[in-house]
């Protein structure tokens, strides 16, 4: 009995144990993995932008940079095309078939709140006006927050080309940022509308970007 | 169980340590680099996207 009774307590903490190292795992043993693929996708972006091209980017592979200078100057993140599991593993990721940067439409940005490295954790304290640039191979775009809204997880209708709105035509370049909400919970989702306010030429330099 | 493991282990009690010590790096390490990494996906609290039909029909997981 006393024997029984040992091994249960013996298993009850392992296992609490073995729960702690996977709680470590989630939250920042799966960022090591974003920031190598991060990485890895920033320079293949940045050689890609030393070429003249004009092919599609392929599902899996880095679209665009996007900063956020509310988030500090060191805030960078490649943005993934698609929206996978596998995808937003690696980073914020584009819906496929919405608009690109600065096309006029929705360009739809997803990314983890937590896990991951977190690229979206702070997307709460943005306010009216921040700016959100998003860096293409020949322009940066600076988009400007409009609004916030929480919605539930089946609101696909933030992603439309006029958010909210799924049956207008669009007219305006717009930007739509989601990730979950609460914290450490996928019960809602968090909404960042934006509109385009302007479009710079980027001076095609590799250390543009990588400088800094 | 740890009783049971520990009388098993060989040597001195400098040895044992060390032995057990390097059991405990090894059965974390599996943990980490590959029962986590498997289970992560499954019991994953932070979706970000939201849902949408893909062409296929499938739900598009966050």
């Amino acid at each position: 009995m006393r024997m029984v009774i040992r091994g249960m307590g013996e298993l009850c903490i392992t296992a609490g144990l073995i729960l702690m190292l996977f709680v470590t795992y989630s939250l920042w043993g799966t960022g090591r993995y974003t920031q190598g693929q991060q990485n890895r996708l920033g320079d293949e972006l940045l050689k890609d932008w030393g070429k003249v091209t004009t092919e599609r980017v392929l599902l899996g592979k880095g679209l665009a940079m996007i900063r956020i200078p509310r988030f500090g100057k060191d805030y960078r993140f490649v943005i993934i095309e698609g929206v996978e599991r596998k995808d937003l593993r690696k980073g914020p990721g584009h819906y496929p078939g919405t608009a690109l940067p600065g096309e006029v439409g929705n360009f739809v940005v997803s990314g983890h709140r937590t896990t991951y490295s977190a690229p979206f954790n702070r997307l709460g304290e943005l306010r009216h006006g921040d700016k959100i640039l998003i860096d293409t191979r020949d322009k940066q775009y600076v988009y400007t927050v409009t609004g916030r809204d929480i919605v539930k997880p089946s609101a696909t209708e933030v992603t439309a080309p006029v958010p909210l709105h799924p049956k207008r035509k669009p007219t305006e370049p717009l930007i739509t940022l989601t990730t979950c909400h609460p914290k450490y919970s996928a019960a809602e989702r968090m909404i960042i509308f934006g509109e385009l306010a302007s479009a710079l030429p980027r001076v095609n330099r590799a250390d543009q970007t990588a400088g800094t | 169980m740890y009783a049971w493991i520990w009388r098993h282990l060989p040597g001195e009690w400098q040895t044992k340590t060390a032995t057990a010590l390097g059991l405990v790096l090894v059965v974390a390490a599996v943990f980490w680099y590959v029962v986590f990494p498997w289970v992560e996906p499954k019991v994953q609290f932070d979706h970000g996207v939201v849902d949408r039909p893909s062409p296929s029909g499938s739900r598009t997981p966050g």
